[in-house]
């Protein structure tokens, strides 16, 4: 049994303002992730690759198709899931503490009890002694860090990523990937990670699934990553394993990505 | 030379209370009697329209030593915070309702519309014959005034916030009263603030118009008494304590905001050495 499975899922969009006018985003999309698996999902740039994180955390309902969690169909919000965002997700009127714990408190768990636990995370991820700082005082890869702890501290079984590290420069980048590696390994969680960067996917996961460009993406191919885990994203991309997999994977990709930058250009 | 002149942090006050004194000694010169009269035919006329400040002075003088005006003030006060008060929960409150329920603004949306392109001070004396001519009508009128400023503020708050905070809490686990607790309100409260300034004003001008077409006591009535005699100098001590005031309560609203906006970040925040 997959801990995510993505069955067969359409997303249609309707436009506001003339509502015959619509955008498949996702058609016919299915993915799954396995217990403890890192699947990661790369695609052209515009091609609703968030659409579909969006589906199985629950946060957007499907036109057609289901989302289902450890064999059960997802229903509302994906209890099971964390969600690492793209963009700024700290609430910024609190501290980074505050932040951490946020979850924790959403859930019941009193003050005395949440404060120890979100201390204990923000040290794992490096930040000991960060906590009182609202997150404006914070760098990029520090909020990016508070925000890993934030969603870590719940133990979700599944984590949802979109493309988390984008926004960071390149040294912080291969830090934050190397601590989520560490991280994950763990205890392993199912991870359903989301970027356009087909060298970090590589380097972090089991198995590369490629999109196609949008509209109507879906998945056309489907990579297993066998690279000896523990790895380190900088030096496992000099191996001579990880550059014949790029390629391959690259080769098939490559169609897809020159199309949506074509579409792109038209728009 | 000039570089030292140019206006920065430190002789920021100094200029300020410079600017102070020139407009107070315009003031004096221009409406002294003994000086003469430059625009007006007669040395006489221009303390006629503009007072003379020394008497502007002493007659606020006698206000507070002789005890006269607490009384009134009392009353404007009253009034301006009952107004403030009032206009202030309800905007919340009902910006908070129609932000998180777009199907309801969409039914109220032209109501609003109108009730707010009103020229609401034209209500003031059928708020008189509903309250009569004690502070309710002029609660009633500051009331007004200062619910839709709030009100929109409110409204425009819970709209614009982050959709990538709020999906993040929401994959938290926060539920919808935790949501409006931990992300709603404290992202409209910005809005808030910037609205209670203007608020601040808006409740006195309630106060003190209200109190101007019809009132037995308050600043405004004060105003409107000594300019049935063409005491000019009282109208403008009343003017002066009355923006005084505003000034006072601007001030507390200004200082609730940075305690509770820590979080806000500010331009600039390092420190020349």
């Amino acid at each position: 049994m997959s801990a995510l499975l993505l069955d067969d899922i359409t997303c249609t969009f309707i436009s506001r303002d003339d509502p015959a006018a619509r955008y498949t985003a996702v058609r016919n999309a299915s993915i799954a992730v396995g217990e403890g698996e890192f699947v990661s999902v790369v695609g052209p740039t515009g091609c609703g690759k968030s659409t579909l994180l969006n589906v199985a955390a629950g946060l957007l309902q499907p036109s057609s198709g289901d989302c289902k969690v450890f064999g059960k169909t997802l229903e509302g919000i994906n209890s099971h899931a964390g969600y690492l965002f793209q963009t700024e997700s700290l609430m910024p009127w609190r501290r980074a503490l505050d932040n951490v714990i946020a979850g924790l408190q959403f859930r019941g768990v009193p003050k005395e009890e949440a404060v120890p636990r979100g201390e204990e995370w923000l040290a794992r991820v490096g930040l000991a002694g960060f906590g009182g700082r609202y997150p404006h005082q914070l760098s990029g890869g520090q909020r990016k860090r508070v925000a890993l702890a934030q969603c870590l501290i719940l133990d979700p079984k599944i984590i949802l990523m979109d493309e988390p590290f984008s926004a960071l420069d390149v040294q912080t980048r291969q830090l934050m990937e190397n601590e989520l590696l560490e991280l994950w390994a763990a205890d392993r969680k199912s991870v359903l990670f989301i970027t356009h960067d087909l060298e970090e996917a590589i380097a972090l996961s089991d198995r590369v699934i490629v999109l196609s460009a949008g509209p109507e993406t879906h998945p056309i191919g489907e990579f297993a990553i066998d690279l000896p885990r523990p790895r380190d994203v900088s030096e496992v991309r000099l191996t001579p394993r990880f550059l014949e997999l790029h390629e391959k994977i690259w080769h098939a990709m490559k169609e897809e990505v020159l199309k949506g930058y074509r579409q792109q250009l038209k728009a | 030379m000039w570089k030292r002149l140019k206006p920065n942090r430190k002789n920021l006050r100094i200029y300020q209370v410079l600017i102070l004194v020139l407009l107070l000694a315009f003031w004096y010169i221009g409406t002294n009697p003994n000086v003469p009269a430059i625009y007006f035919d007669d040395v006489n006329k221009a303390p006629f329209f503009f007072g003379e400040p020394l008497k502007v002075a002493s007659r606020l003088w006698d206000w507070f030593y002789g005890g006269e005006i607490y009384a009134h003030l009392w009353v404007t006060l009253v009034e301006t915070m009952l107004a403030f008060a009032i206009g202030t929960v309800a905007g919340l409150a009902i910006g908070l309702w129609l932000g998180l329920a777009p199907a309801w603004a969409d039914v109220f949306d032209p109501f609003i519309k109108g009730a707010n392109a009103m020229p609401r001070v034209i209500l003031a004396p059928i708020f008189m014959v509903w309250f009569g001519l004690g502070i309710g009508s002029k609660v009633a009128l500051g009331f007004t005034l200062v619910f839709f400023i709030v009100f929109f503020n409110v409204y425009q708050g819970v709209r614009e916030v982050s959709p990538v905070v709020l999906a993040n809490a929401r994959m938290l686990g926060a539920n919808n009263r935790q949501l409006l607790r931990s992300v709603y309100l404290p992202s409209a409260m910005s809005w808030v603030f910037a609205s209670l300034h203007n608020a601040v004003g808006l409740a006195f001008v309630g106060a003190v118009v209200g109190e101007y077409l019809g009132s037995a006591s308050g600043v405004g009535y004060l105003i409107h008494q000594a300019e049935g005699v063409f005491d000019i100098n009282t109208v403008f001590a009343g003017i002066i304590l009355l923006t005084v005031f505003a000034i006072v309560l601007d001030w507390i609203v200004g200082m609730i905001e940075k305690r509770l906006m820590v979080w806000q970040p500010r331009a600039g925040e390092t420190e020349r050495m």
